[in-house]
């Protein structure tokens, strides 16, 4: 016993920040890592800049036009951009969550191609949107 | 068992993984509420759009979601620091910070709501 208490034995930790590009992630372990950097970007810009922007879009005539005409300045539409794909993608994620804690999609094959399906719907919702915002239609 | 337990750790069971997968679903619901509003709606004017908030039950419904919000955004952000800040000291630090900010979210919110 003694020796077994003073063998070093092998730690296995969560993958640190500073480690994620140097990792070859599967495509559901991109999913996860932006999940989090989606989340955490939500919010700490995502939900105070949507209150601002909400406070200015109801109090009164005055202050909903200065919310357009904050939402209509290019940097303005950049950051809602990101925030745009950031809660799509996070959406999706959860939903593809919500299917494998019930069961679905635990599989190898199927794991990957729910993950990927999110990685590309996200993109492709952001970029119907994203037109959307810059005024394409 | 409890001397491995940490000040700052999960409270180990499966009530806040239930909580946020509950609170995932009510922001959903809130979100289809919200685009269904939108795609219906014939011109998004201030009048139509402090209108839709200017309602009960639309107040209720935001304040629900914002509760939601903030409980889930809790849980999430807490998984984060577990996973990444080890010390105590700065993990304890980035959690109470995260619950004040939260707070302030929740009572911003009602003030907006107030005055619609």
């Amino acid at each position: 016993m003694a020796e077994l208490a003073g063998k070093s034995r092998p730690q296995f930790r969560n993958i640190h920040v500073t480690q994620i590009l140097a990792y070859r992630l599967p495509p559901a372990g991109v999913v996860s890592i932006l999940h989090r950097i989606s989340g955490a970007l939500l919010f700490l810009i995502g939900i105070p800049f949507a209150l601002y922007l909400f406070q200015l879009s109801v109090t009164s005539e005055i202050s909903f036009e200065s919310y357009r005409a904050i939402v209509s300045h290019w940097f303005a539409k950049l950051v809602l951009l990101a925030l745009i794909w950031a809660i799509v993608h996070h959406a999706l994620a959860g939903l593809r969550h919500l299917f494998t804690d019930a069961h679905f999609w635990l599989d190898l094959a199927p794991a990957r191609v729910s993950a990927i399906a999110v990685l590309v719907a996200s993109v492709l919702l952001t970029a119907v949107l994203g037109l959307r915002l810059f005024g394409v239609f | 068992m409890p001397a491995q337990r940490i000040v700052t750790g999960a409270h180990y069971g499966v009530r806040d993984w239930l909580a946020q997968r509950i609170t995932a679903v009510v922001l959903l619901l809130y979100i289809a509420l919200l685009l269904g509003w939108l795609l219906t709606v014939p011109a998004v004017t201030f009048d139509s759009w402090a209108g839709l908030f200017a309602t009960g039950w639309m107040k209720v419904a935001t304040m629900v979601a914002m509760l939601a919000l903030v409980y889930h955004t809790w849980v999430g952000m807490r998984d984060i620091y577990m996973d990444y800040l080890k010390p105590t000291g700065l993990r304890l630090f980035a959690q109470a910070a995260t619950i004040v900010v939260l707070i302030g979210y929740g009572f911003w919110t009602v003030l907006i709501l107030w005055r619609v």
